[in-house]
């Protein structure tokens, strides 16, 4: 039974959440992928203040095709999450409790996860066309030039998500690679 | 000799670049609903049935399967008796430029690796000459996306390394990139050649249909193998834990230098596309 959550994510939500919860988001969350994070983080280093409300946010790294005439949006599923290390923990020090994206995060940022306490979401990658039917609007809130990079603000509606890194630092990525290997091993034994 | 207008080249590279994008190909499909069919693991099955349910979202509604609608990699087999009238390759980028403009593509590519501009217009392709015998230009579009291609990788192996050498490199460079290539994944592999050939083997390999083996019997049981074995690791799809981790292994090889043995491993996501057309 898939968990409903609600965005902008408190603290208190993005805790009680544990690697492997199926999760179905409502409301509002960002998009940045590898040219906004950059951009955001120079801001930080700068001291200027951010075109995002950045407290209790979720931050979808996506970036969508455009999108035709009526649509809301193109298709939009997560990229690839490790291009962003580089930025999440500074983002995540600043008020950022959710991350979507897809693929392994490095050790710097599940740091920064338990210490404040965030959780980083998996969406299917490759299922650009069925994610973008749970997104009621889209607007972009900052970056325009960037095109497909630029910061969105979208509307969501049960955004199925998977927690893949919980803010205790539990990873679904190995805990449901070793339970499948254990109950293969053990099917194998009772068949022998 | 036979006249092809560029005009014409334009025109097919435009509509492959938009049919490549959101309709896959039936080997694809078959091979993904079989898997569905065949994994035991719940969490697995799901997201197997999720992806199925995407494509055919896309192919209903001519929208692109994936966001990531890559790099156009376009493959040319020009026969030896074919007159192009105009600029193949200005020919070629303008098809790829009205595709990812009137298809609603994404524009993905930047003018320059360190400044990185985007162009625009997802100009210019990666396009591949080949020269042939015959009368006919056969044109393929390969829209390639970045996820999996980060996740590939060469090595310069030694001749004593051997076939054991290939399988190990082969294995640890799928569970090295475990989660992030969107698994299920088409591996392509490319034996043999010098360092870059090798890369443009495995590139090929990827064109070739899932269901389709080597035609040498050798290279065929080495695909059936590393399939099996790479499906054994336990990744599943999206990286979660199943039995899908490859829906496909697909080899190429070509003769190489006494000294050596490269193997190159190039990565594709289960959205992986191409169409081709011979004019």
């Amino acid at each position: 039974m898939a968990i409903k959550i609600k965005a902008p994510l408190t603290r208190e939500d993005a805790r009680a959440l544990r690697a492997g919860d199926s999760c179905l988001i409502s409301g509002k969350i960002y998009t940045a992928r590898d040219a906004a994070h950059k951009r955001l983080c120079e801001l930080v280093s700068r001291g200027e203040k951010l075109p995002i409300d950045i407290e209790n946010s979720v931050i979808y790294f996506v970036g969508p095709t455009p999108e035709r005439p009526g649509q809301v949006i193109g298709s939009a599923g997560p990229t690839t999450s490790y291009r962003m290390d580089a930025y999440s923990p500074t983002l995540i020090s600043l008020g950022q409790t959710g991350m979507i994206g897809k693929g392994k995060r490095g050790a710097e940022v599940v740091e920064a996860m338990k210490e404040h306490g965030a959780v980083y979401f998996g969406a299917i990658g490759g299922c650009g066309a069925l994610l973008s039917r749970c997104i009621r609007s889209s607007k972009v809130v900052a970056y325009d030039d960037l095109g497909a990079e630029a910061i969105r603000l979208l509307e969501v509606e049960d955004f199925p998500v998977v927690v893949v890194i919980d803010s205790d630092g539990n990873n679904l990525y190995d805990i449901g690679r070793e339970s499948y290997l254990a109950a293969r091993a053990e099917a194998r034994s009772d068949e022998a | 000799m036979k006249e092809i207008k560029a005009t014409a080249v334009t025109e097919t590279v435009k509509r492959l670049c938009i049919e490549a994008n959101c309709h896959l190909t039936d080997d694809i499909k078959n091979c993904i609903s079989s898997c569905y069919e065949r994994e035991e693991w719940q969490g697995a099955k799901e997201i197997l049935g999720r992806i199925i349910e995407n494509y055919e979202i896309a192919d209903e509604n001519d929208c692109p399967v994936c966001q990531d609608t890559g790099v156009a990699c376009v493959f040319l087999k020009i026969g030896q008796d074919v007159h192009i009238d105009g600029d193949l390759t200005r020919a070629v980028n303008e098809g790829v430029r009205q595709g990812y403009t009137e298809g609603y593509l994404r524009k993905s590519v930047v003018r320059d690796p360190l400044d990185r501009v985007n162009t625009g217009d997802n100009t210019p392709a990666m396009i591949y000459y080949d020269i042939v015998p015959g009368d006919k230009l056969e044109i393929t579009v390969a829209p390639k996306g970045f996820g999996s291609e980060n996740m590939s990788k060469i090595a310069m192996l030694r001749p004593s390394d051997g076939v054991e050498g290939v399988k190990e490199f082969v294995i640890r460079t799928v569970l090295e990139a475990g989660p992030n290539p969107c698994p299920p994944i088409v591996v392509g592999v490319g034996i043999g050649g010098t360092f870059d050939k090798a890369a443009y083997l495995a590139k090929c390999a990827l064109l070739r249909p899932v269901d389709e083996r080597n035609s040498d019997p050798y290279y065929a049981a080495l695909e059936d193998e590393l399939l099996e074995r790479i499906n054994a690791l336990g990744i599943g799809p999206q990286g979660f834990g199943g039995r899908t981790t490859a829906l496909a292994v697909n080899i190429e090889k070509f003769p190489t230098h006494i000294a050596g043995l490269p193997v190159a491993v190039n990565i594709n996501c289960h959205v992986t596309r191409h169409k081709t057309e011979v004019l």
